[in-house]
C-alpha cells in the first residue's frame, strides 16, 4: 500500500518538466487554428448571439418577451412566416424528388454517358445560379411580354395571365426556385447513388427479391440519409432567398427574408427590437430543420446497423 | 429494363426542357431591343454603361479579396486540424455549415447592429471598413465551400510526411504552409476559390444592405427600371457562372489522386 502511493508519488513528480514543456507550447498548439476560431466568433457567432440576445430584449436593455409574442401575433409577421415556410417546404421536397428522379435517370437509368456529364456539369453551373439574375431570366420567358407567354398567347390562344398565373404567388415562387433548388439536389445525390455498388443490386437479385423490394429494403435505406440532409439543405437554401424574389416584387412581396430586410433598411415596423425576433425567428426555423435532420440520421444510422 | 430506359429518357428530357427552355427565352429576349430584328443592341448597352463596368469591377476585386482571406483563415486550419489536433474536427466542421444554416441576411443584420459607427469595433463608420466588413462577409457565406474544397485537397496527400521531412530540412512554419502545402493543395483551393467567385460576384443581400457599389445592387437597380437589358444581364451572369464552373473541372482533372483512393 504504501509502496504504491510511494510509487505514485514518484511517478507524479517526475514527470513535471515535460508538463512544463507542454504548458510552454500550448499557445503554438493553437496558433495554425486561432484566425480561424476568431474569425468564425466575431462575424459569425457573435452576431448571430447578438441578435438572439436583443430579440429578448427591450431598447433599455431590459428582458422582455414581448418581441417573440409579437411575431405571433403581428398577422402580417406571422403570414410572411408561413408563406416562407411553405415555399421552402415545397420547393425542397419537390425539387429533391425531381432532383432524384433525374439523378437515377443519369445513373441507372441506362442513358448514354454524355448525358450524365452534361447534367453534372449543367447542374452544377444552375445550382450557383440564383438570386436576381434568375429572376430576370423568368421574367424575360414568363414575365407579362415573356417570350413564352407571347407564344402561348399568340399560337395557342392561351392567355397564362388571365389564367391567374403569377410569379408572387406561392406556386410561382416555388416554380422558379426549383431552377435552383433541383440542379443542387443532383449535385449532392448523384454521388449518394453512385455509392450504391451494382453487387447489392446482384446479391438481391440472387436472393429472390424484385425490383421492388431492392428498392424498398436496399436502395432507400442508403440514400435515406444524404436524401434527407439534402432536403433540410435545400430548405435553408430557399428560407434565406431574397434577390430572386426581390427582384419580382421589391419590397411588396410577404415572406420573411423580405420583411427583414424592409425592416432593417427602414424600420417599417417602428420597433427596431422586433428586427431582432425576426432575425431570431429564422435561426430558430432553420435550427430546427437541422435538429430534425440530426434525429432523423440518427434513426436511419440505427437502422442501418 | 427497356421501360426502365424510356422511363430515363421522359425524366431527362423533362428535366432538360425544364432548364433550357427559360435559358433560350432570355437569350431570345435579349436580342430583342430592336424592334422587329435580332440585335446585340442590349448588350451594348449594358456592357457600355459607366456604371456597369464601375460595379463589376467593385465585385471582382471583392471577391479576389474573399477568397484572399478565405485562404488565410482556412488553410493553416485545416492543415492544422489534420496534423496536430484531429479532435477539433468535429467543431470546425460544424462552425463551417453555419453558413448554410444561418441566412446572409441574419448575418449581415448582425454586422449592422454590431459593428456600427458608434460601436467599439466600427467597421461601419468609414468607407474602407465597410468594403472590409463586405469582403469578410462573403469571406463567410463562402466559409463552407472554401474548407470543403481545402480538406478534400488535404486528404489526398501525406500532410504528416510532408511537415516532417520539410521540418527535417530546415523549413519554419510559415514555409512550411506557404511552401510546401499550399501548392500541393493549389488545385482544391482554387476550386474553391472560382466556387467563392461565382457565389460572390451577384450577391445582392450584403452589398446592399452595407450600402456599397457592387454589381447585385446595381442588377437589381437594372431590374427594376429596364426592359431588355435585364435579361442580356441574366445571360452575362449565366456565361460567368459556367465559366467558374467550367475552370473548376478542368482543375479538377490535374488534382492529385490519392493512392487511397479507388480511382
Amino acid at each position: 500500500m504504501t509502496d504504491l502511493t510511494l510509487s505514485n508519488q514518484a511517478l507524479a513528480t517526475r514527470p513535471a518538466p515535460p508538463n512544463e514543456a507542454t504548458a510552454f507550447r500550448l499557445p503554438t498548439q493553437w496558433i495554425g487554428v486561432a484566425p480561424f476560431f476568431i474569425f468564425a466568433l466575431m462575424f459569425l457567432i457573435l452576431p448571430t448571439i447578438y441578435l438572439v440576445v436583443g430579440a429578448f430584449q427591450r431598447s433599455d436593455g431590459s428582458f422582455t418577451l414581448d418581441n417573440i409574442l409579437q411575431l405571433l401575433s403581428d398577422p402580417s409577421i406571422s403570414s410572411s412566416y408561413w408563406a416562407s415556410i411553405k415555399i421552402s417546404f415545397w420547393s425542397a421536397i419537390i425539387g429533391a424528388f425531381a432532383g432524384l428522379a433525374i439523378a437515377i435517370a443519369i445513373v441507372r437509368g441506362g442513358l448514354p454517358n454524355w448525358t450524365r456529364s452534361a447534367t453534372l456539369t449543367f447542374s452544377g453551373v444552375a445550382s450557383n445560379f440564383a438570386g436576381l439574375p434568375l429572376a430576370f431570366a423568368f421574367l424575360a420567358t414568363l414575365g407579362r411580354v415573356g417570350i413564352v407567354t407571347t407564344l402561348l398567347r399568340d399560337v395557342l390562344n392561351i392567355n397564362i395571365y388571365a389564367m391567374g398565373f403569377n410569379f408572387l404567388t406561392t406556386s410561382g415562387l416555388i416554380a422558379v426556385y426549383l431552377f435552383f433548388q433541383i440542379p443542387l439536389m443532383v449535385v449532392i445525390i448523384v454521388p449518394a447513388i453512385d455509392g450504391l455498388k451494382k453487387e447489392w443490386g446482384e446479391a438481391a437479385a440472387t436472393l429472390g427479391a424484385t425490383q421492388w423490394q431492392y428498392w424498398r429494403m436496399v436502395v432507400i435505406p442508403v440514400i435515406w440519409p444524404s436524401f434527407l440532409g439534402t432536403v433540410i439543405l435545400l430548405f435553408a437554401n430557399a428560407f434565406g432567398a431574397i434577390a430572386t424574389a426581390y427582384a419580382f416584387a421589391g419590397p411588396a412581396l410577404n415572406i420573411v427574408p423580405i420583411k427583414l430586410y424592409s425592416q432593417i433598411n427602414g424600420d417599417v415596423l417602428h420597433n427596431p427590437q422586433l428586427g431582432y425576433a425576426i432575425a431570431f425567428g429564422m435561426i430558430v426555423i432553420t435550427g430546427l430543420a437541422n435538429v430534425f435532420y440530426i434525429w432523423f440520421r440518427t434513426r436511419s444510422e440505427r437502422w442501418l446497423k | 429494363m427497356k421501360s426502365g430506359k424510356f422511363w430515363a429518357w421522359v425524366v431527362f428530357i423533362v428535366g432538360a426542357a425544364y432548364f433550357f427552355i427559360p435559358l433560350m427565352a432570355t437569350v431570345e429576349f435579349s436580342l430583342r431591343m430592336r424592334r422587329g430584328v435580332h440585335s446585340f443592341d442590349a448588350y451594348q448597352i449594358v456592357l457600355g454603361d459607366a456604371r456597369f463596368q464601375s460595379t463589376f469591377l467593385y465585385s471582382v476585386v471583392a471577391a479576389i479579396f474573399t477568397i484572399i482571406l478565405g485562404v488565410l483563415i482556412v488553410v493553416p486550419a485545416a492543415y492544422w486540424i489534420r496534423l496536430r489536433l484531429p479532435q477539433l474536427r468535429p467543431i470546425v466542421e460544424f462552425i463551417t455549415l453555419l453558413p448554410l444554416v444561418i441566412p446572409a441576411i441574419v448575418i449581415v443584420f448582425g454586422y449592422i447592429r454590431m459593428y456600427g459607427s458608434n460601436s467599439p469595433l466600427p467597421f461601419l463608420g468609414s468607407n474602407m471598413g465597410a468594403n472590409a466588413l463586405l469582403v469578410i462577409g462573403y469571406a463567410t457565406l463562402a466559409l463552407p465551400y472554401m474548407y470543403r474544397a481545402v480538406d478534400t485537397g488535404l486528404r489526398t496527400i501525406d500532410v504528416r510526411t510532408l511537415t516532417e521531412a520539410a521540418q527535417i530540412l530546415g523549413a519554419g512554419w510559415g514555409t512550411i504552409i506557404g511552401r510546401v502545402i499550399l501548392p500541393n493543395v493549389l488545385i482544391a483551393v482554387l476550386s474553391g476559390a472560382f466556387l467563392t467567385f461565382a457565389i460572390v460576384i451577384g450577391e445582392f443581400t450584403m452589398a446592399s444592405l452595407l450600402n456599397r457599389p457592387a454589381f447585385g445592387p446595381y442588377l437589381q437597380n437594372i431590374g427594376a427600371n429596364r426592359a431588355y437589358e435585364p435579361a442580356a444581364l441574366a445571360i452575362i451572369a449565366f456565361a460567368i457562372t459556367w465559366g467558374c464552373m467550367s475552370l473548376i473541372q478542368i482543375l479538377s482533372r490535374f488534382a492529385p489522386k490519392s493512392a487511397n483512393r479507388p480511382n
